[in-house]
């Protein structure tokens, strides 16, 4: 496993209220990853706009050394996704504005579009800040995937970039694994031991994982398991939810079905209501 | 843990529930009669039902304390189906219910196997206290007249309610010696019904209430025939009769109509109400249990469907979980599945006998158990217990009772159905919450690493729509750990599953865990969810006490200042650890008040609102305690006195523990335990003296409290001090040893 990195990242901007916490908040993505920043208008390039645009890159505080930017005239999604095929980018920065019908428009149509066909890692935002909020509690999940170790090790690249303190990685075990119904006292008691044997297997598993990483990623960091039984993708959501996380790290779907859209299932759910700000890893085979 | 073998162990149990297995065929006797009776199907249909079922669900079944037979609910439906289906041949209208009913034992089946019994969550409860209510009123309206001696009231329940002034009138205007002696032990039976449960001795009580009524009604039909020469006093319509050859006159379901649409509403209909029936009883009878155990629904309702599907092809009604019966069986002291085996084979027993004995039972007594049991089903403290939790709650249940009444059961507790979620709506003022996250899942359970509690935490809403998600991931927590649930991200919780946790609340608390309730304070500060507001948390539920005190609070306030204890009238919900103290174990404690406590907590004295049984077997007591504090270790033990019911319960398997060296302390002492030899060191030489020289009171020990009742009635002033009197003496020689 080669070192995670998010070197090239590229946000897409509108000219939209929100315009100046989206920028500020790229800016200081990429100033802390220390990459290159990329910025894509999809839209006619206008004196006005650039020199609009222009003006509030340079009010902001951070910076990264490398910025570009970039004005597309196509449908949004596909330019966009095109561009960042083309540069090659680690990470796609979405904005998603207020919570509400806003939200659901926006991932309706383009952040949720551009999530599901990305060839990158994907970091949906739903609430850009002009001032620095602290990413201090991460979440990120622990299936038994092989994608797993590559999305754990990003979720400690990002709090070590970030300076966020905990760590908790979440086993979330399907209830089909435990395999007993609850009926009555007895299918009680089987069904709690046989979770209790999961758990642990599970727990070891995503130690065994943490443990692998270099120890100067780990270090400092303070980290913790929690299996949860119930649904996938779902759980996890609630979780950092429930434990007003900063930011949720997931791994990218293995495989797009359509059937995996009709019934909502993992990422989905997450998709569906975005319990905060949510990294969607996502490394290229060849690199 | 019991090291005896299972099988051992069950034969020790044995005579337990040989016992209460009689003690309820004495109560399912009339009512299997009259439920069917009231369906207008030929008296013998509920015997064979309870019987069927009996038999049956005793061995497939899968809960413990059960009892199964005709149900209360199903009489308006069935009536509705033999009347509709017969079109004026009541005969025929009962083959082609009874085909009905073999296919509605089918669905329950399949209810069973496919594991639907959570289904049933999906009703909201209080629309479904407003169709029992309305069954109540359908039983109450039709049996009324019997009751007085008319068998020929016809037409729809509120017909029937309107003619209740006729028939009375009737009776007063005309009366003939038949109408008088039919309505005399009708409306007598009526009385000594409501009496009943005020009569606290043992004795007597050990006769359910029916059949009391039916006793002495067949020994008033003697007493015309023997004494009198009056053999026919009452008309044939008045009496019941018996098939004489019952294996000659089974009848033969008529599948005929099997694809017409009443015949599959009816259908439907009658699967509905046993469904709903039998799930409430189970989950009613679980919080009975005294060994705790939880149900399986769905082995239960497979078992219920067989025995269904048997009884109608022997011409008998629906089988399903009734509550009445059940507590009557929990109350005498069953603890396995036998006891329902043992009530249908006493029923047996009981038709192959007396046959003759029971054709002589008058309608009118039989009616007036049916009037009881539908007045308990709609009592109007229903209504004003559910408008405190709400008015909406109100208005809830009086529209499905009103629609019950008017159209048919299905379309009822549809409208009820209907009629809660626009409450919800606009108590919400919008639907859209709803309607978004109806299907989607809420409810995350995890076991907590650091601290092993679990926690549940639900999401958006939580109400009758998705109770059932709450609740299949409630079951699988361990009744004895430590539960939070976390309503705080959640917007809206209503009513039914306010109530729903409160269960859960008492049948962790039974089993020694901790559920506590979180996040609904919140709730509370906002305006726009009233539910949470006034449910809560059942400390808050509202007791509307009265604020000037009574006289003999009055007097516990001054006693209290004399002793300078702290007295507190108001009554508090939180029982600490009454539960674990052997006399509630079957027992339902409401809550405590007139409380009185010494300033150093090592006397507590109380009133008690507690229940016994459930539904017509229902009765309401209260009592005074008084708990204290000892100052070592004891064993457990119960201390009562030696009567004609503790010899019962040795019979059937409770041991006194006696004393060669104090017979008279043995003979006026019943006193048991489990740790038999600790109990004999306990209870030395001085001890055992201060017992017999001092009043008796019923006391027992949990370890490390003593817990002491007088009659089982609120103590007067006098009896109070007599008590305290007793008890600091005893703490004396306690603290001597």
């Amino acid at each position: 496993m080669g070192p995670i990195a998010f070197k090239k990242i590229m946000v897409g901007f509108a000219f939209s209220p929100n315009l100046k916490a989206n920028v500020y908040e790229a800016l200081r993505m990429a100033h802390y990853f220390d990459g290159e920043l990329i910025f894509v208008h999809v839209g006619r390039k206008t004196p006005e706009k650039e020199s609009l645009f222009n003006q509030l890159v340079d009010s902001s505080p951070v910076k990264p050394k490398k910025i570009s930017i970039h004005w597309k005239v196509g449908k949004p999604v596909n330019t966009l996704l095109k561009v960042s095929e083309e540069f090659k980018v680690d990470l796609i920065l979405l904005g998603a504005l207020k919570r509400e019908n806003v939200v659901k428009f926006y991932l309706g149509s383009i952040a949720r579009k551009i999530t599901r066909k990305a060839k990158c890692s994907v970091l949906l935002m739903i609430n850009p800040s002009v001032e620095r909020r602290p990413c201090q509690h991460i979440v990120v999940n622990g299936f038994d995937s092989p994608q797993t170790k590559t999305t754990i090790f990003a979720a400690f690249t990002v709090a070590r970039a970030l300076g966020a303190q905990k760590i908790s990685l979440i086993e979330e075990i399907s209830r089909a694994k435990v395999a007993v119904a609850v009926d009555d006292d007895r299918s009680l008691r089987r069904a709690t031991l046989r979770k209790e044997k999961l758990r642990r297997q599970e727990q070891t598993r995503v130690k065994d994982v943490v443990k692998n990483l270099p120890k100067a990623l780990t270090q400092g960091i303070n980290w913790t398991t929690q299996s949860i039984f119930g649904r996938r993708g779902y759980s996890i959501g609630h979780y950092a939810k429930l434990v007003r996380a900063d930011l949720l790290v997931m791994n990218a779907r293995e495989n797009l079905s359509f059937l995996d859209r009709l019934i909502t299932r993992d990422i989905e759910h997450i998709l569906a209501e975005l319990p905060t700000d949510v990294l969607i890893v996502n490394f290229r085979e060849n690199e | 843990m019991n090291k005896t073998s299972p099988f051992k162990q069950f034969l020790g149990d044995l005579p337990k529930n040989i016992f209460s297995g009689f003690v309820v065929s004495l109560i399912a006797l009339p009512l299997g009669l009259g439920l069917a009776i009231a369906s207008e199907a030929p008296p013998i249909a509920g015997i064979i039902a309870a019987i069927a079922g009996g038999t049956v669900v005793s061995v497939l079944g899968g809960s413990h304390l059960t009892i199964t037979g005709p149900g209360n609910g199903l009489v308006i439906v069935i009536l509705s189906a033999i009347v509709g289906m017969g079109e004026g041949d009541l005969y025929q209208g009962y083959l082609y219910t009874l085909a009905a009913i073999m296919i509605s034992g089918l669905l329950l089946f399949i209810f069973g196997v496919f594991r639907l019994g959570a289904l049933s969550e999906f009703f909201p409860s209080t629309a479904l206290q407003g169709m029992l209510a309305a069954i109540g009123v359908g039983i109450l309206a039709k049996q009324f007249h019997v009751m007085l001696g008319f068998t020929d009231v016809k037409g729809n329940t509120i017909n029937q309610l309107i003619l209740i002034p006729s028939s009375i009138k009737n009776l007063l205007t005309n009366p003939s010696t038949e109408m008088i002696l039919a309505s005399s032990i009708g409306v007598l039976s009526l009385a000594f019904l409501f009496l009943y449960a005020r009569i606290r001795n043992s004795i007597f009580q050990l006769i359910p209430a029916p059949m009391w009524v039916v006793i002495v009604s067949i020994l008033v039909m003697y007493y015309y025939d023997l004494v009198l020469n009056n053999p026919e006093v009452l008309g044939a319509n008045l009496m019941i009769t018996l098939p004489d050859n019952l294996v000659a006159s089974l009848p033969s379901p008529d599948f005929s109509k099997l694809l017409s649409s009443d015949f599959m509403g009816y259908t439907l209909s009658i699967t509905l109400v046993a469904v709903i029936e039998s799930l409430l009883s189970i989950k009613a009878v679980d919080k009975l249990d005294p060994l705790k155990r939880r149900s399986n629904i769905n082995k239960d309702l497979r078992a219920l469907g067989v025995a269904t599907g048997i009884s109608g092809f022997f011409g008998g009604l629906n089988v399903v979980t009734v509550i009445a019966r059940s507590s009557v069986n929990v109350n005498n002291g069953a603890n396995n599945r036998s006891a329902n085996f043992f009530h249908a084979a006493f029923l047996v027993v009981f038709i192959l006998l007396f046959a003759k004995q029971i054709q002589r039972i008058p309608m009118p007594a039989l009616a007036a158990i049916l009037v009881y049991t539908g007045y308990r089903l709609s009592t109007p403290e229903n209504l004003l217990r559910i408008y405190k939790i709400g008015k909406e709650q109100a208005i809830i249940f009086l529209t499905t009772l009103g629609a019950t009444l008017l159209t048919s059961l299905t379309t009822g507790i549809l409208l009820g159905i209907i009629t809660t979620l626009l409450v919800h709506i606009v108590l919400n003022k919008s639907g859209v919450l709803f309607s978004r996250n109806w299907l989607k899942p809420n409810v995350l359970m995890y076991l907590e690493e650091e601290t092993s509690n679990y926690y549940v935490s639900v999401k958006n809403f939580c109400s009758f729509l998705n109770f059932f998600k709450l609740k299949s991931k409630l079951d699988e927590i361990p009744p004895s750990a430590h539960a939070i649930i976390d309503f705080s991200l959640c917007e809206f919780v209503d009513h039914t599953v306010m109530e729903g946790l409160n269960d859960y609340s008492r049948s962790f608390s039974r089993q020694g865990g901790f559920f506590e309730i979180i996040g609904l304070d919140v709730h509370e500060a906002k305006t726009e969810h009233p539910f949470a507001i006034r449910k809560s948390l059942p400390e808050s539920s509202l007791f509307n006490f009265q604020v000037s005190l009574t006289k003999r609070q009055k007097l516990l306030k001054k006693f209290s200042s004399i002793l300078d204890w702290n007295y507190l009238p108001d009554p508090i919900s939180n029982y600490g650890d009454l539960e674990r103290f052997f006399c509630f174990k079957t027992k339902w404690i409401n809550y405590r008040y007139n409380n009185l406590e010494s300033k150093k907590k090592e006397f507590l004295l109380f009133d008690l609102s507690y229940s016994e049984g459930a539904f017509i077997a229902k009765e309401d007591l209260r009592s005074t305690f008084l708990q204290i504090k000892t100052p070592k270790k004891m064993p457990a033990f119960v201390l009562d006195k030696e009567n004609f019911m503790s010899s019962i319960f040795q019979l059937s398997g409770y041991r006194d523990i006696d004393f060669q060296k104090h017979s008279d302390f043995s003979n006026r002492f019943f006193l048991s335990g489990e740790d038999e030899k600790s109990i004999r060191d306990f209870f030395t030489d001085d001890l055992i003296y201060f017992f017999e020289s001092h009043t008796t009171f019923y006391l027992e020990s949990n370890g490390d409290s003593i817990l002491i009742r007088g009659k089982e009635r609120l103590a007067s002033i006098q009896e109070v001090k007599q008590m305290l009197a007793f008890a600091e003496e005893l703490l004396k020689i306690l603290e001597n040893k």
